[in-house]
This record gives C-alpha cells, sequence and structure tokens, in this order.
C-alpha cells in the first residue's frame, strides 16, 4: 500500500523526573548560588528512572566549575553499585548562563546512559530547568516530563498512534 | 598475580560489556598495559601523551592514583583497581 503505515520514527528521549526530585536539585542550585551545584539522581540499573537524590559538594567551590570530589566520587559510585544502581541523572548548575551544556561539559561528559541536567539560577525568581544527552561530544536536547508519581507515568509505548 | 579492575560503563565497549575485568602488574602503568593486552584500545582511553588522563580516574583500592604516584602507583596482590570518569563540567 502506498503512502499509509510506515512513518518516520525518530527516537525521542524524554527524561520522566519527579517533582520532588525536580524540587530538591532546584532547591540545592538555589542554595549554592552564585557557586554551581551539582549531584547525582540515581535509580535502579536499566529502569531509566530517577529516584534517590544525592547532593554532591561542588569540590572546585566556583561560579564557573563543578567537580565531585575524587574521593566522594568513589564513594558514590561504590554505594550505587552496592544496591544496583547507575546515576540516571547527573545534574549542576549555570549560575549566570542559561541552562545548556557548556564545552568543559560536553568534554568531560562520560555517561551516555545519563541525562544530563542543568539548572539556570541566572534569574532569582525564575529557573530554567532543562536535560540533555551527551554522546560522543554530540549534544541533544530531551523533553523533560515532570510527574507526581512514576505509577502513573507515560511510558512511552503508546507512542505511535494506530493508523487506522 | 591478576587484579581485579573496576570498568566503567562508558569503557565496557572495549571489555565486551564486562563491568569488572582481570589484569596482572604490580604498578598502574602494567596493569593498563596489560588491559591494553587483553582490551585492545582501552590504554587510549586513560593515557594521553604518558600521562593520565585528566578526565579520568584510577584508584587503587581507595586510594586516587593521582595522590599516589600516579602511573607509578604500586599495585598490591589483592588490591582492586577501579576506574571511574571525573565528573565535572563547567
Amino acid at each position: 500500500m502506498c503512502g499509509t503505515g510506515v512513518r518516520a520514527r525518530t527516537l525521542v528521549t524524554v527524561l520522566v523526573i519527579r517533582a520532588d526530585l525536580v524540587d530538591e536539585i532546584v532547591a540545592h542550585a538555589r542554595r549554592d548560588h552564585p557557586d554551581e551545584a551539582c549531584g547525582v539522581v540515581a535509580g535502579p540499573e536499566g529502569s531509566d528512572r530517577p529516584d534517590r537524590f544525592i547532593p554532591m559538594l561542588n569540590a572546585a567551590r566556583s561560579p564557573t566549575f563543578y567537580e565531585f570530589d575524587s574521593g566522594d566520587l568513589l564513594r558514590l559510585y561504590r554505594d550505587m553499585d552496592s544496591r544496583d544502581e547507575v546515576p540516571v541523572v547527573i545534574y549542576h548548575s549555570h549560575t549566570a548562563t542559561e541552562a545548556y551544556p557548556s564545552r568543559t561539559d560536553i568534554s568531560y561528559a562520560s555517561e551516555p546512559e545519563a541525562h544530563y541536567v542543568l539548572v539556570s539560577t541566572r534569574e532569582p525568581d525564575t529557573h530554567e530547568f532543562r536535560s540533555y544527552r551527551i554522546v560522543d561530544g554530540v549534544v541533544t536536547e530531551e523533553e523533560v516530563e515532570v510527574v507526581e508519581s512514576y505509577m502513573f507515568a507515560h511510558t512511552g509505548a503508546d507512542d505511535i498512534p494506530d493508523n487506522d | 598475580m591478576a587484579v581485579t579492575v573496576s570498568i566503567p560503563t562508558i569503557l565496557r565497549t572495549h571489555t565486551g560489556g564486562e563491568k569488572s575485568v582481570e589484569a596482572k602488574g604490580s604498578t598502574v602503568a602494567e596493569v593498563i598495559d596489560d588491559l591494553e593486552a587483553r582490551h585492545s584500545g582501552i590504554a587510549g582511553r586513560l593515557i594521553t601523551e604518558g600521562k593520565l588522563h585528566r578526565f579520568v580516574n584510577i584508584y587503587v583500592d581507595d586510594e586516587d592514583v593521582r595522590f599516589s604516584g600516579g602511573l607509578e602507583a604500586p599495585v598490591g596482590e589483592n588490591s582492586s583497581v577501579t576506574i571511574l570518569p571525573a565528573v565535572a563540567g563547567g
């Protein structure tokens, strides 16, 4: 049949995240402003579901750079390993610029399966909260879907509507 | 005596998906040489121009080798080696 049945499918990624986790991330970013804040939301391996909020210390204590302390990093990964978790979200704030990955962010990004969340706190009353995949130096912004609970969250299974 | 080396997600393409592998050596440099012999291409992800890549942390047991001799840091018979990408940015 011509013209029906086949439609272009693009792989659209989305970060589905609970509202309380978004609130925690934004609150951390506000608290550390004007320095950059950073941390992780861990979740069960293979689930792509952020669950456990883990604020980290910015060892650089800088308004333009962030870095997990290397000892903290080792403890974090050991802890996640022991719980069969992975860093589903890796977040940090930009305190004077937009919530878009910088060149430094891209060069350091080494978790191809993580959602890299950026929060901008440059405006005192509003914030930007955006999410990206960063794989092999390529940045792809993705949608952020904030939910109250994962129980009723959109699963992606109904993305392609029936043709008839 | 082989030590266990923990491999981060981003380098598991070199180890057939394995999270940890065995390698031999009494220093970090020797362990990396042995890893390279078994998992081609991995050394280039860890070392540039004879130095540990700044985007990568290597630990012997709980010690970041940057603070214990770098590539010459000793690896004991019962040590474990952990490779983790730094989490940092601007």
